[in-house]
């Protein structure tokens, strides 16, 4: 197998940005029918690399070979014509569109002067079956689930031809089940003779799924091998360069007073309807409350009502005995809340400002950092200093711009902020996402930290594996509304899962049981 | 700091090309591009009295591009400068004229003050209807251009007593209790309407750079501009500094026009139209890109570009509408930046493949040499 004519070729391919190499000497073989993981911390080039193959940047230096031919892709619209498709990880598709017109925009068959769309359903239908990709072809975008989204998506490359699929990681937005039924159609793509990348660092899809796995790190390619007998452990040892411990480690939690109580709190969403219903939660000292849901089911209105930054429309949040609803954001902050908000970019962070400054946008009004409304750069640029080398915050310097600095370094900067102020109640909201396995590692301790400390920390996540790892509580939330609330040590994957879908416990439990039964 | 080095090199650029598109046009017309130019520099240097004009121009641009720069920074397209700046000219020679006998010491302060409030109550208006009902301050800041400049030339015309006017259409001259005009200035520039306004303009950059750059409000009203969802989420209320930063920008617009009025006019009369100064602050402010220091240069530039080209008919026949030409191109080239930027890519890119080539070629010649070289940046 390894005789043939690799499907993709990448020889020693460079990209720099000024000095900055993004890639450095990249060797990637990727063969027929294969499923190559392309497995990375962040920031270690892998989406520099790929974009390279789409066209969407042109390397400095370096060969593509597309079946043994060399190629210069330097368009997406030459990628395209070489049959090079990509799924992101932000679906690219129109709400009020079908099925089909999604997959057809851009490359409408038409009669006459009117959409064939009749044929075109046709031929999506053959494709779905012959993949096994089950999706209606006339449903609305809006009216389907996020994995039928997805499936979408991988059509829409199909339909244009493609027998090389980028997928960039798939798997973020999808619940358990959808992940091993995605897992499933990548089988059956590769089964089907197209070639896959895919672009993960979650190491349990790529032992679930790839058959070979190219480890880059730092811009360079370190190694690549068959999957088949690799531990998750080694593969991430490989990936960031050190031993990676992933158990977190954590002693029983030592609970104390109560410092969070949410009573029948109903909040909506921007439409005006109501996204968090009758939902009541308490919140001790020493003690990390997780709560697990899909993602849409009320989590933002849920932070953002506690936090001030949504009216809530009836209810009652209390800190520590004092009432707290409805108040100002910075009240909130002040009465002890330390909020790392899901969405960093948007909440968490001014990018257009420098680190130093980003760092101090919690505390910049209080002394020592304001004397009578004017900064005082030094004490600023201490602060920063201090939270910079305390947190592992790496970045050129304090006075970059935020938005330079790498995904990872920007949350571990959030996270500095929040913790830093002594916090009562710390709010994490998506504390990881789309971090690697060495930035989630850091932040689970500090989080710990934070909880063994007997302060009270309050974790939202769309990931389980993230959830059962630091929560010794966990609520699960489905349509605004609390499902369960279980003990992380008496619960596993699978019944979180059927709670996440709006089964009660008492379901779950004997259908988990039946399973095992049968 | 690079954000301000890259706006540097555009607002060169564009200075630059605006003048390329200058010359070809005096060419296609017939005249020489060179002579056109050096009467221009000639005439905007070449008397003590020309260079006062070039002062006296650029006082007021200097103020409403501040101005302008300070609602942009909070994230607000304030067109409504010239209205600000009117509000502040009448209202400062309206007062300074009822009250002729206020000695120097109490009405200097005192009309700055009021014409400062006045163009920043202008300002407010549009900042709070934005803060509280979302309303679009580029709409409501261009229709209440058109509401002062009435409001301005009826008062004039039908409430100040007629004991203060010229005519119908002028008011009298301020007193020397009012004027900035001193002596010293004037004669030194022959006879110029330069003012001491010139040394407010300095000094209120210098105010304005600290507050925007060193304290809490500045800090906040840059958040808020930059990213109203994450300063809302550190506690600051975009309503509030929506409100001062309109309120800020609108007063240094009123204090640009108490200055046309004691320092350049000593006078208010009747307008076609809104002042040019609030447009024209506008442009300067763009070309300044966001810098305070910039500001400062473009004024400067857009000035002599002004007094020059007033000389430029009579000693190499260009007509005086090239400049406005040139100045509208310059503006047209920072509007496309993007072009620049772009242009500038391409250079650096081709510079760095070169670089690159020559590291291989290098590097193939020295490897012996490596180690050596390494100890050297060890040391």
């Amino acid at each position: 197998m390894t005789e043939s004519t690799p499907v993709i070729e990448m020889r020693h391919i460079v990209k720099k940005f000024g000095d900055f190499a993004a890639n450095d000497d990249i060797n990637l073989q990727v063969q027929q029918g294969e499923i190559h993981a392309l497995l990375g911390e962040n920031g270690a080039g892998k989406s520099t690399l790929m974009n390279i193959l789409t066209g969407l940047l042109q390397p400095t230096s370096g060969d593509i070979l597309i079946n043994g031919k060399a190629v210069q892709v330097d368009s997406p619209s030459k990628s395209d014509a070489l049959g090079i498709g990509m799924v992101h990880q932000h679906f690219m598709l129109i709400d009020a569109f079908t099925v089909t017109e999604n997959i057809i925009l851009g490359s409408e068959v038409t009669k006459g002067l009117s959409l064939d769309t009749k044929t075109a359903a046709l031929k999506i239908q053959q494709l779905s079956e012959r993949y096994g990709l089950q999706v209606d072809p006339y449903a609305k975008i809006s009216d389907i689930s996020v994995g039928q989204q997805q499936r979408v998506e991988i059509l829409k490359t199909l339909y244009r031809g493609a027998d090389i699929l980028i997928f960039d990681e798939p798997t973020a937005v999808l619940t358990p089940q959808e992940i091993d039924e995605l897992i499933t159609i990548l089988h059956n793509l590769a089964k089907e003779g197209k070639s896959i990348v895919l672009i993960t660092h979650k190491l349990d899809e790529i032992r679930a799924a790839a058959d070979t796995v190219t480890v880059i790190r730092s811009g360079k390619s370190i190694d690549t091998f068959p999957v088949a007998g690799v531990s998750s452990q080694a593969l991430a040892d490989l990936m960031v360069g050190r031993e990676v411990s992933f158990k977190t480690e954590k002693a029983d939690a030592v609970t104390g007073n109560t410092i969070l109580n949410i009573k029948n709190l109903e909040v909506q969403d921007s439409r005006g309807i109501a996204a968090v219903k009758d939902f009541s939660l308490t919140v001790k000292a020493g003690e990390i409350v997780g709560i697990a849901g899909i993602d849409g089911n009320g989590q933002t209105q849920l932070i953002q009502g506690i936090t001030g930054l949504t009216k809530i429309q009836a209810g009652s949040v209390v800190l520590q005995g004092k009432d707290i609803t409805n108040k100002k954001p910075r009240q909130i902050t002040e009465a002890g809340v330390g909020h790392i908000p899901e969405d960093r970019l948007r909440f968490g962070m001014e990018i257009d400002m420098t680190l130093s400054e980003n760092l101090a946008l919690q505390t910049y009004y209080k002394s020592p950092i304001s004397k009578g409304g004017v900064l005082q750069q030094a004490e600023m640029d201490k602060l920063a200093n201090k939270l910079v080398s305390e947190f592992d915050v790496r970045a050129a310097g304090i006075d970059v711009l935020a938005g330079s600095m790498s995904g990872g370094n920007q949350q571990k900067a959030v996270i500095a902020r929040e913790l830093n102020r002594d916090n009562e109640l710390v709010i994490a909201a998506q504390p990881t996402r789309g971090l690697d396995v060495g930035a989630i590692e850091y932040i689970h301790h500090r989080l710990i930290k934070q909880r063994d400390a007997g302060k009270a920390v309050l974790v939202v996540s769309f990931e389980l594996d993230e959830i059962l790892n630091l929560s010794d509580r966990i609520a699960v939330i489905n349509a605004g509304q609390i499902v369960g609330i279980v003990n992380a040590k008496d619960t596993n994957k699978q019944e979180l899962g059927l709670l996440m879908t709006g089964m009660s416990l008492a379901d779950a439990r004997a259908a988990l049981k039946e399973e095992v039964d049968a | 700091m690079t954000v301000q080095k890259n706006s540097l090199s555009i607002a060169l650029f564009s200075i630059l090309f605006g003048l390329i598109v200058g010359a070809i046009i005096m060419l296609v017309f017939g005249y020489n591009p060179i002579s056109g130019y050096v009467a221009l520099i000639g005439s905007a240097f070449g008397s003590m009295q020309n260079i006062g004009g070039v002062f006296t121009q650029m006082t007021p641009l200097i103020l409403t591009a501040l101005g302008f720069t300070i609602a942009q920074t909070a994230g607000f397209f304030n067109i409504g400068l010239s209205g600000q700046a009117l509000a502040g000219w009448v209202g400062s020679v309206w007062y300074a004229l009822s009250f002729p006998d206020m000695p120097a010491y109490l009405m200097i302060p005192s009309v700055l003050i009021l014409g400062t409030a006045l163009g920043g109550l202008a300002g407010a208006i549009p900042g709070w209807l934005r803060a509280q009902f979302g309303a679009s301050e580029v709409i409501v800041t261009i229709m209440m251009n058109y509401i002062l400049l009435f409001l301005g030339n009826d008062i004039l015309q039908n409430t100040m007593s007629k004991t203060i006017k010229e005519s119908a259409e002028t008011t009298k001259q301020v007193g020397s209790n009012a004027s900035l005009q001193v002596k010293w200035l004037t004669d030194i520039t022959q006879g110029s309407s330069i003012s001491t306004g010139i040394f407010i303009a300095f000094i209120m950059t210098i105010v304005v750079w600290f507050i925007m750059t060193k304290t809490t409000l500045g800090f906040e009203i840059r958040s808020v501009g930059l990213n109203p969802d994450a300063a809302r989420y550190a506690g600051m209320s975009a309503k509030r500094n929506a409100v001062i930063a309109m309120t800020m920008s609108g007063g240094l617009a009123g204090l640009a026009g108490t200055i046309e009025g004691l320092g350049n006019y000593l006078n208010f009369f009747t307008q076609n139209g809104s002042p040019a100064i609030g447009f024209d602050g506008m442009a300067v402010a763009l070309l300044g890109g966001g810098s305070y220091l910039g500001v400062l240069g473009a004024a400067a530039i857009f000035s002599v570009l002004k007094i020059g080209g007033l000389g430029m008919p009579m000693t190499s026949g260009v007509p005086f509408e090239l400049v406005d030409i040139v100045t509208a191109s310059i503006i047209f080239f920072v509007g496309a930046r993007y072009l620049i930027m772009v242009m500038q890519a391409r250079v650096s890119a081709m510079d760095e493949k070169a670089a690159v080539a020559t590291a291989n070629k290098k590097a193939a010649n020295t490897t012996s040499k490596k180690d050596n070289s390494h100890q050297k940046g060890g040391e």
